[in-house]
């Protein structure tokens, strides 16, 4: 069964986004993103926060894509692709005259030569548990082979990939920054500070680093895909505090606050009349939960927990952080493929909750602890949650711990009764439900030092989980995804979790740019799709 | 001179030492695991120990920090688990920033210290003294970032007259100093009062005035100089206390020195880079403390250096 996915299409689809408006944008001009801190590394093996994530999408590319502000995957390197009909043989076509920075031809050699290096212990890739799929990660991961046996270049533009496992989600960790393609002459030369010195194939290539101060990139003239980027130039300006941020954009000295508004000046900032234009809300893949360790007493009890979920009101904590969440009744976000918009889930009712609570035999209530990082808002959040859990009679008592002792609370089988996972929360690496399972409600994640803090652990829905990721025929694309959505709402039938809400994003620029708006909000690309960002006044 | 010169530099030898391990001891009261933190959320429980296994962190303590100790006295001060960077790069390339922030200051504070101090001590219980040891008051008492936001709103937002934080021309470094001198400039207010209160009741001084000597030659020509020498020797000590100083000022202003530095690494719990930040100061505090012991010394010949 051959798939072959035909450039054309991929065009098409980006020119559709782009619109008629957009396709006579001239290229030009340059922009002014701020940052607090510092860039840590440009290395797409190794950097995964959120203010490298859209930089090193712009600097390099990876055999897949989305297109730009949604969450649909398109070839990127790849010029095709094709899946063999047991889903484990990925064959890629490449692009042809894809070049890198430093004006060589990329070929089927530096994708092999990117992923080996990506499964390399000596690499360190925080991203390197996501090509568990392909054959040979563990011996390669482990440091017994050199490479990947399951990556083969076959020819200069042809790579195949074998899985030891039918992998549904395989096309989005080839589109994640860590399956970018680097070239090997350019890490060898620059070793450990190849982040610092990042030669991609990318839309725009990094031409100044200095320390503390900024970062500059500027169009790559010879980028594959015409008319792409935009922007002659984007200038990273670090070590600015999101306050001054915001009023140097009002100067007009910035164009893109990179942190956000500060939540301080959130509401005047939005009800700002001036602004009205210059902000863009988009939705992200997040979604912040409080947990239940189901191995604790009383939460071993689906009643007890099912009383919590209705007994918090979910409404009032999103007005505590000034509307920029919408609340959540189950796992998944509202924008990641799967989610329920029939499902209602546990809704807010006192009466319930205590009778269910009696019918527990806790009609009197019960202590517990509710941990939470102890940085703005999260506190707040929880005392909101604590008063919430007092109308039913269970006294909670919240501690307030750093960041990194919360998750090691968490990661214990008997410490955390309760957690607000606010400042920690799951947000997906790719728009795939099975991204929101494994790791923080799969059986996989509950184990010491692990992200299932609810240690809820049900056999039979990881088999369920296992098969629907095995269903990697593209026919079978709908019937995956009913599957992972009945898979959510049968987890949250138990509750392990309380789903509060799902954060919204909010990106201000400044009137000079303009661009599709999707881009300023992109799912993927966060916080802004750099490259379809254009500038006004070089119109 | 010179046996107290190698004394001084043994003990300060000693309490470098002293805070290398207390930093390092630091790395593992926080529970950041440093593995943990490479790997990532998404990481298997195998890459973490692998990192574990190629950082020797699975050693005894001891061994650790004699790799530690070794790898510092080589110049090598880490690497950033974080920021994925050595540490003395990242140092290095912000020390020239923070140097100058702190040149500035000096500057700042020794002009407004010294001009409040010999008017108030002129015009003494009068009501410019008395507002002028307010203000001092003030500048000793007031938070930085309090004054630096201050300054910032009022001179850069409101007035215009200096750009919004930042780095890079000689208007950039005009608040971030005065924030930072405004403290000094207190105290310094403070004892050149004192000091020229002294010096004026000298007899040396009540000579130059018998002798028909005009105010203002009197004040600057005889009693200021003498005043101001026991005063010009704290300069070191001031260094110590603008290493704590520049955390705050310098996230204030955004300026890209070595506090900044540190305050992003607090955040990050970035703690190689906080173990560095902390040894640079330290340093700086005990050279900028012997800098003192010996200007005083040459400043004051009734000094003995033992």
């Amino acid at each position: 069964m051959k798939k072959w996915l035909l450039t054309g299409v991929a065009g098409a689809a980006a020119l559709a986004l782009a619109g008629t408006a957009q396709a006579d944008v001239k290229q030009g001009g340059s922009m002014i993103v701020t940052y607090k801190d510092d860039v840590s590394t440009l290395d797409p093996a190794i950097g995964y926060d959120w203010q490298n994530w859209s930089m090193i999408k712009s600097l390099f590319d990876a055999l897949m894509d989305y297109k730009p502000g949604t969450t649909e995957l398109v070839p990127d390197l790849a010029e095709s692709y094709d899946i063999s009909a047991d889903g484990l043989v990925y064959t890629f076509k490449l692009r042809s005259g894809v070049k890198f920075h430093n004006g060589r031809d990329m070929t089927a050699k530096d994708v092999k030569y990117s992923l080996d290096r990506v499964a390399n212990p000596k690499t360190q890739s925080p991203g390197a548990g996501f090509f568990g799929s392909i054959k040979g990660f563990d011996e390669a991961s482990s440091g017994a082979a050199s490479g990947l046996s399951g990556v083969e270049a076959v020819d200069d533009r042809t790579i195949r990939i074998t899985l030891s496992r039918p992998d549904a989600t395989f096309l989005h960790v080839m589109a994640l920054n860590f399956a970018s393609v680097v070239p090997q002459e350019e890490v060898a030369k620059h070793g450990t500070d190849f982040g610092t010195n990042p030669v991609g194939t990318g839309a725009f290539k990094m031409t100044d680093w200095t320390r503390g101060q900024h970062v500059v990139f500027e169009r790559n003239k010879d980028y594959y895909q015409k008319g792409l980027p935009k922007l002659d130039k984007i200038t990273f300006e670090v070590g600015q505090e999101p306050i001054v941020a915001l009023l140097r954009l009002e100067r007009g000295e910035v164009d893109i606050a990179g942190d956000g508004i500060p939540p301080a000046k959130f509401l005047a900032t939005i009800k700002d009349p001036k602004f009205k234009d210059q902000i863009v809300e988009g939705k992200q893949l997040h979604t912040g939960y409080v947990t239940m360790n189901v191995k604790m007493k009383p939460f071993d009890d689906v009643r007890v927990r099912k009383a919590v979920a209705m007994s918090i009101n979910k409404d009032r904590i999103v007005r505590i952080i000034n509307g920029r969440a919408v609340s959540a009744n189950q796992p998944l976000p509202p924008l990641m493929p799967g989610y329920d918009t029939q499902y209602k889930g546990q809704t807010f009712n006192i009466a319930a909750a205590k009778e269910l609570l009696s019918e527990a035999g806790h009609g009197g209530g019960f202590t517990t602890e509710l941990y939470v990082a102890n940085t703005d808002p999260q506190p707040r959040i929880a005392q909101a949650i604590q008063q919430d859990l007092a109308a039913i009679g269970i006294k909670a008592e919240i501690k307030a711990l750093g960041q990194a002792n919360v998750i090691a609370a968490g990661g214990e089988p008997d410490q955390a009764p309760m957690i607000w996972s606010g400042g920690m929360a799951w947000i997906a690496d790719f728009p795939d439900p099975s991204n929101f399972y494994g790791p923080i409600l799969g059986c996989g994640g509950a184990v010491k030092g692990g992200w299932n803090w609810s240690w809820y652990c049900n056999k039979e829905l990881d088999e369920r989980a296992k098969k629907a990721d095995a269903m990697t025929d593209p026919s079978q694309t709908t019937a995956r995804i009913e599957e992972w959505k009945k898979i959510f709402t049968s987890i949250q039938d138990e509750a392990p979790w309380v789903p509060i809400f799902n954060e919204q994003r909010f990106t201000i620029r400044s009137s000079r740019l303009d661009g599709p708006a999707g881009i300023f909000v992109d799912p993927v690309h966060i916080p802004v799709h750099y490259d379809y960002v254009h500038a006004k006044d070089a119109q | 001179m010179a046996a107290y010169l190698t004394r001084r530099i043994m003990q300060a030898a000693l309490i470098l030492l002293g805070v290398s391990f207390i930093t390092f001891v630091l790395l593992y009261l926080v529970p950041a695991d440093p593995a943990r933190q490479i790997a990532g959320r998404s990481a298997t429980a195998e890459t973490v120990a692998n990192i574990r296994e190629q950082l020797g962190l699975n050693r005894p303590f001891y061994e650790q920090y004699w790799m530690y100790l070794t790898a510092l006295l080589q110049g090598d001060l880490g690497r950033s688990y974080v920021q994925k960077t050595g540490i003395g790069e990242l140092i290095g390339a912000r020390l020239p920033a923070s140097l100058l922030l702190m040149a500035a200051a000096i500057a700042a504070e020794l002009a407004m210290g010294l001009t409040m101090g010999v008017v108030a001590a002129v015009r003494r219980r009068s009501a410019v003294d008395q507002s002028l040891m307010v203000v001092s008051f003030v500048g000793v008492s007031a938070p930085q970032f309090v004054v630096g936001i201050l300054l910032l709103y009022v001179f850069a937002v409101q007035l215009g007259w200096f750009p919004i934080g930042g780095y890079g021309t000689a208007a950039h470094v005009v608040l971030p100093a005065l924030t930072l001198g405004f403290l000094g400039a207190g105290w310094y207010a403070r004892m050149m009062r004192s000091s020229m209160l002294d010096v004026l009741n000298q007899d040396f001084v009540r000579t130059a005035r018998a002798k028909g000597l005009g105010k203002a030659r009197v004040i600057f020509r005889h009693a200021v100089p003498n005043a101001v020498l026991p005063i010009i020797a704290m300069i070191g000590i001031d260094i110590g206390i603008f290493m704590s100083g520049i955390v705050v000022v310098e996230s204030v202003f955004g300026w890209p020195g070595i506090g900044q530095l540190a305050w992003q690494a607090i955040q990050r719990v970035d703690i190689p880079i906080i173990m560095g930040v902390t040894l640079v100061a330290a340093t700086a505090i005990v050279l900028g403390n012997l800098l003192a012991d010996i200007v005083s010394f040459f400043v004051d010949p009734r000094i003995k250096l033992r």
